[in-house]
Formats: structure tokens, C-alpha cells, sequence
């Protein structure tokens, strides 16, 4: 998967098609390498509008049905600190 | 908010003079006009990045962090409001005091930052200094002023040396960020000895008081002791000596690693000696010019910001009895004052459970209301992440720690096995490999049985989620780093660190244990101690004298079952 932070409040961003989700479950999926670099690539053109900073792909897999991100970095920044439940993205905090 | 009609105290602080406000405001209309050109694409990324760290401004995994600088760890009750303000309107209602004395914000917005910045500069506060490779805010000791150990209130040098590294043409762009720590006694409550340089305030044979300077030391991937640059140097001379230091690292320092360009790699690369001869000629040029003597009437004029408040006469030197959990509450967390009848309260922001350093908007604000009623008006933040009430009189500690109570911060903790150190870790940090402060919580209350905290005695336990080492993990008794090994956490047990006046650097044990292994491998080795320990033994003086075997042998004794 591909994500970045949003410029204006760094809300993490997942790429779905041409444009951003805010959740993981929403965003694309890359079956292999060549589609992951080529969306990489593509977003990568797209910084200097602005509107997010240092895409970048990250490792998934299926557990169960479910897609999870394969580090704990990108588990937490999929969901928020572990330690505050009801801050971040588990909490339903999404910026407009 | 407390009962009592509180008339808000005047602290003994310094206090922002024309040049200050107009400073500061300047910064918040420059730094302001820099995010408005970042958001509509006139500057890059790569551009901006540097002129936000200048003012404190991170990236971090959620969203950005803004650190706010607490120079020397001293607020008012009106700065601890704003701060309770920016956390109810620009955060998520909590803030996080730092292992550098700050205060983080995790949830800012960078199109809000410009606001908070000129919220900040209302109050006399900034984020200035508070990351990027310059001279980051300076340290003291939390009791400053308040305890009777002692030459004098390390804080006037503190505030003379903000403001001379403040605005330095030399030390804008340093090869790497840079530390400095400054004390007056003998007991080390600062972690000097882990600076980049410490200044310690004494006096030599004569009764004169100077200067004892000490650099090269730090934490990170390469942690050291700092080495004595100067055993005493005169007070008109130690800006001079200080830039001297400054200059050679500077000048000499490597910079094409960012791993080898703080000033403990240039000390520890030419030997101590060496540096001492290189910061002697410095000073001796610096001497000559003559341009950077300290006059004494600025001296003066700073620690008249700092004098001493006007303490009680006649008041009762005992202290009331309240009952049984207030008197643990006083053995581990009221120290002794300078003044009869006063005492220094130390408010652990630690009660077990809780997130080490964090407060809450609403707590922030009764604390500020103690501050007023009860201290003064001043509390300071204390690298070891709690709040100081630095003066109240002992008649009202009661009243004092039953108000923490109804805060959650009245654990009689201090110094003990959960009053624990722990970095943001990778809960929050762009930078960390695996979680801290669960592990600290996981431990707190492992560990909570206050009689059983008791029987161990001062144990300090420090945990980062990285090797940069924000959780001062080298200088724990027991030091827990966060390692990622493929993307899952471990965390390796460091022994036998201090960040005391006896400063040591920890011995890594060896492999690190799961999430779920770590408890029961620091229950081992703290079982160890109590086993092994002779009268009077703290767990640091144990594990010097056994050293490492028997509790590496223990701690891997049930994983290997």
C-alpha cells in the first residue's frame, strides 16, 4: 500500500486510485512491485501540489479477511497511539 | 478550580524585556509567513523542513508535534493555563512533558501552528531552541532556588545563557544539536553528566564562586561521560570559556556523519586533553579580545528576576499529620526546603497506569491553581517528567495532596521503581522502533504495591523506543531500549546506568525479550537484587558490586525453560 502525511494537519493518507482515503481499509492494494512503484511514482509527481508530503509503500497481508499492515509502526499509524484509545483514527477522528 | 478566591502570584522568574517580546513576536510573524508560503507551494518540503525545526515543529506518525520550550523547567500558573488552553483548543486535551523539561503537543495542525506561536508569546513562551542542531533549551536542577544544597540558584546562568545562545551568529548552524545542563550542588538531579556540556556552579579553595565545566558527554547509539574541560573558572569569564568550547566543536567537528557530529565523539576522538588545549587557546583569544566578560551588573540585573521570595516567619517546621497514605505520600515526594516551615513537594506525573509526563487540560489548570494558592505561583518540570511545587509551607502540604488525589497525582512514587522515564516512543515518534510507554505502564502496575516499591527502594527505570535515547535508557538502573527486529518489537535490558552525581553508563544485557517477556525478566533481575542486596544497598550500588552475571542468568533463566 501506498501512504503519506496531508500538509496541512498530517493526517495520515492512504492512495486510492489517482487521489487519498483516510482509512487503510479504503485504500489500494498493490498486487506486486511493478503496480506499487508505478503509484509511488505517480504520487511522487504529484508533491509539489502541495497537498501531502514523503509518500512511501508499506508491507500488508491478510490475516484472517482482514488487511494489516506488517509493522507496528503502520498498525499504529492506521489506528493511533495504543496507549490513548480514544485519539486517532480508531476513534473515529478523521479531519475533513 | 479550587474553593478560594486566588489571587495569581507574581513567581520569581525572569520576565521578557522589550527586546524579548519584540524577539519572539518577530519569530512568531516570520515563522508565520513561512507556513503560509509552504501551504501554497512557494517553499518545498525539503525547504521548510529545517525552518520548522527551528520552531519546534515535527512530523511525527499521527499528525505534527509542536515542542514548546520551558527554559530551565521554571512556569508561572499563567503560562500552565496557556498551556491547558492550547491543549483544549488546538490538541486533543493533553499535553506531555518532556524528558528535556518541555511540553509536547501530539496533535497539532500546521495550518493552527501561527495562532498557538502567538498564544505562546502572550504568555512569554516560544519553541525556540527546542530541536534543530543549535543549543537547545537549558536544564537545572527542579529544586533550584528552593533547596538548601545549594551555592546559589543555578537559574540566573541558566537565563543569562539562553539568551546568549539564543540569537549567537556562530551557533545558528551547528554540526549537531547541542546540550547544556546547569547545576549548584553536589547532587546531580539534572543528568549534567550527560550533556554536551554541564556547568556546575562552586567554589574553589578561596570561598570564591565559579565555574566547573564539563562537556562531551551525551546518550544515543554512543553514549559517554562528560570530561572535566575546567575545574574553575572565574564568573566574569565564563561566557567566554563556554563560547570557547562551543567554538572548537564547532570548528573541529566532523560533518559528513550524522552519527559522529556531537561534541562526545569530537571529545572522545582527540582524548580529553587535547580538547582541554584547544578550548585554553580559544579562551585565551577570547580573554584578549575581551569582548565576552560577564559584567557583573547584568549578572545582577538577571538574578534580580530570581531573588528569593518573601518567605513566612514563625511558621511550624513540622509537618501535619493527615493519615497514613499521606505520610508515604511525604516520605517519597516532600523534600527538604531552604526556608522554616517550607518544604518542595515533587507532584509525579506517574500514578501507575497513567502515560509517564502526561497531563490532561483539566489537570493542568488545578495545577495552576496550587501554584497560586499554595506555591507561589511556580511549579517546574523535572527531566524525570513530574511537576515541583518548589515552595509551600509544610502546613499545607494536607490540603495540597488531597487536591492531587482528586487529580490522579498523588502517587507516593518519587524516585521509586514506577516512577518511570519513558519516551513518546512508536505510539507517537517518526523516529522510534517500538513502544514505550506501554512498557512502562505494563511495569508501573506490575510493580504498584506501594509496600513492595517500599522494600526495593530508589530504582530508577528508564525506557526509550529508540537509540537516540529520549528516555535516558544508558542512564537507568535498569534501561529498557525498544528494538524492531522484522517489524516486531523487542526490548533489551541495560543495567546499571546512573544520570546522578555517580554517572554511569549501563551494560546492555544481551538479546531482547518479547512485549510480553519483559515484565517478568526486570521481576527477575529486581528479585535478584532484593536476594543479593547488603543493608543499605540501593539496587545501583548491588548490581556494581555482583555485577552483571547473576542477573543476566536470571532474567534468562525462565525464557530458556
Amino acid at each position: 500500500m501506498l501512504t503519506a502525511n496531508r500538509l496541512r494537519d498530517g493526517d495520515v493518507l492512504y492512495r486510492k486510485g489517482d487521489g487519498w482515503v483516510l482509512t487503510l481499509a479504503e485504500g489500494d492494494i498493490y498486487p506486486d512491485q511493478a503496480s506499487a512503484d508505478a503509484a509511488l511514482a505517480a504520487a511522487t509527481a504529484e508533491v509539489p501540489r502541495n497537498e501531502f508530503v514523503a509518500p512511501y509503500l508499506f508491507e500488508v497481508r491478510d490475516v484472517n479477511g482482514k488487511i494489516v499492515p506488517v509493522k507496528e509502526r503502520e498498525i499504529i499509524r492506521a489506528a493511533g497511539p495504543t496507549v490513548h484509545p480514544h485519539t486517532g483514527k480508531q476513534a473515529g477522528q478523521f479531519h475533513a | 478550580m479550587l474553593n478560594a478566591i486566588v489571587k495569581p502570584a507574581q513567581p520569581s522568574m525572569y520576565r521578557y524585556d522589550e527586546f524579548d517580546s519584540q524577539f519572539v513576536h518577530q519569530r512568531v510573524d516570520q515563522f508565520a509567513g513561512q507556513v503560509a508560503r509552504r501551504l501554497s507551494g512557494e517553499l518545498t518540503e525539503d525547504q521548510f523542513k529545517p525552518l520548522r525545526l527551528m520552531n519546534g515543529l515535527y512530523l511525527q506518525l499521527h499528525a505534527y508535534m509542536l515542542r514548546i520550550a520551558v527554559p530551565y523547567g521554571t512556569l508561572s500558573s499563567r503560562q500552565m493555563r496557556r498551556l491547558a488552553h492550547i491543549a483544549r483548543t488546538y490538541d486533543k486535551d493533553f499535553g506531555h512533558f518532556t524528558t528535556r523539561t518541555n511540553l509536547q503537543f501530539n496533535w497539532i495542525k500546521l495550518v493552527d501552528v501561527p495562532n498557538i506561536l502567538r498564544e505562546l508569546a502572550e504568555v512569554e513562551m516560544h519553541c525556540i531552541q527546542t530541536s534543530g542542531n543549535c543549543v537547545r533549551n537549558i536544564t537545572t536542577d527542579q529544586f533550584a532556588g528552593a533547596t538548601d544544597e545549594e551555592i546559589e540558584d543555578p537559574r540566573p546562568l541558566a537565563e543569562i545563557l539562553r539568551q546568549w545562545s539564543s540569537l549567537h551568529p556562530e551557533f545558528v548552524f551547528l554540526a549537531r544539536k547541542f546540550k547544556i545542563a546547569v547545576g549548584a550542588c553536589e547532587k546531580d538531579r539534572a543528568a549534567m553528566l550527560y550533556h554536551d556540556m554541564a556547568v556546575q556552579i562552586v567554589k574553589n579553595e578561596e570561598g570564591r564562586v565559579g565555574y566547573k565545566v564539563m562537556a562531551g558527554g551525551g546518550m544515543g547509539r554512543t553514549p559517554y561521560i562528560a570530561h572535566v574541560m575546567s575545574e574553575f573558572v572565574e564568573r566574569e569569564d565564563i561566557l567566554a570559556y563556554l563560547e570557547a568550547v562551543l567554538r572548537v566543536y564547532n570548528q573541529d567537528s566532523r560533518r559528513d556523519n550524522i552519527h559522529k557530529q556531537r561534541i562526545k565523539i569530537l571529545v572522545n576522538t582527540i582524548g580529553p586533553e587535547e580538547m582541554r588545549r584547544r578550548v585554553a587557546r580559544e579562551f585565551e583569544e577570547l580573554k584578549r579580545m575581551g569582548t565576552l566578560q560577564l559584567p557583573q551588573d547584568e549578572l545582577d540585573r538577571i538574578t534580580a528576576y530570581f531573588a528569593a521570595p518573601k518567605f513566612e516567619t514563625g511558621l511550624s517546621d513540622a509537618i501535619p499529620d493527615a493519615g497514613p497514605d499521606f505520610a508515604n505520600w511525604v516520605q517519597t515526594n516532600v523534600h527538604k526546603h531552604k526556608a522554616p516551615g517550607y518544604a518542595i513537594a515533587t507532584i509525579t506525573l506517574k500514578t501507575p497506569g497513567q502515560v509517564p509526563g502526561d497531563a490532561t487540560a483539566d489537570q493542568m489548570d488545578t495545577i495552576a491553581d496550587l501554584m497560586d494558592q499554595f506555591s507561589l505561583g511556580e511549579v517546574r518540570v523535572s527531566h524525570e517528567q513530574n511537576l515541583v511545587l518548589p515552595h509551600v509551607r509544610k502546613q499545607d502540604l494536607p490540603a495540597i495532596y488531597a487536591k492531587l488525589k482528586e487529580l490522579d497525582f498523588a502517587s507516593p512514587n518519587a524516585g521509586l521503581i514506577t516512577d518511570i522515564i519513558a519516551c513518546p516512543g512508536l505510539d507517537y515518534c517518526d523516529l522510534a522502533n517500538a513502544r514505550s510507554i506501554p512498557i512502562a505502564q505494563q511495569l508501573a502496575k506490575r510493580f504498584e504495591d506501594l509496600e513492595r516499591q517500599h522494600e526495593i527502594g530508589e530504582l530508577k527505570i528508564k525506557i526509550s523506543g529508540c537509540i537516540n535515547a529520549c528516555g535516558h535508557h544508558h542512564a537507568g538502573h535498569i534501561g529498557i531500549l525498544g528494538v524492531d527486529k522484522k517489524g516486531v518489537e523487542f526490548y533489551q535490558l541495560v543495567l546499571g546506568g546512573s544520570g546522578a552525581e555517580d554517572a554511569s553508563i549501563g551494560e546492555i544485557m544481551g538479546p531482547g525479550f518479547g512485549e510480553h517477556e519483559i515484565g517478568d525478566a526486570v521481576e527477575r533481575v529486581v528479585d535478584v537484587y532484593l536476594k543479593a542486596r547488603r543493608p543499605g544497598e540501593r539496587f545501583l550500588d548491588t548490581y556494581r558490586r555482583i555485577g552483571m552475571a547473576p542477573f543476566k542468568d536470571a532474567a534468562y533463566e525462565k525464557e530458556a525453560a
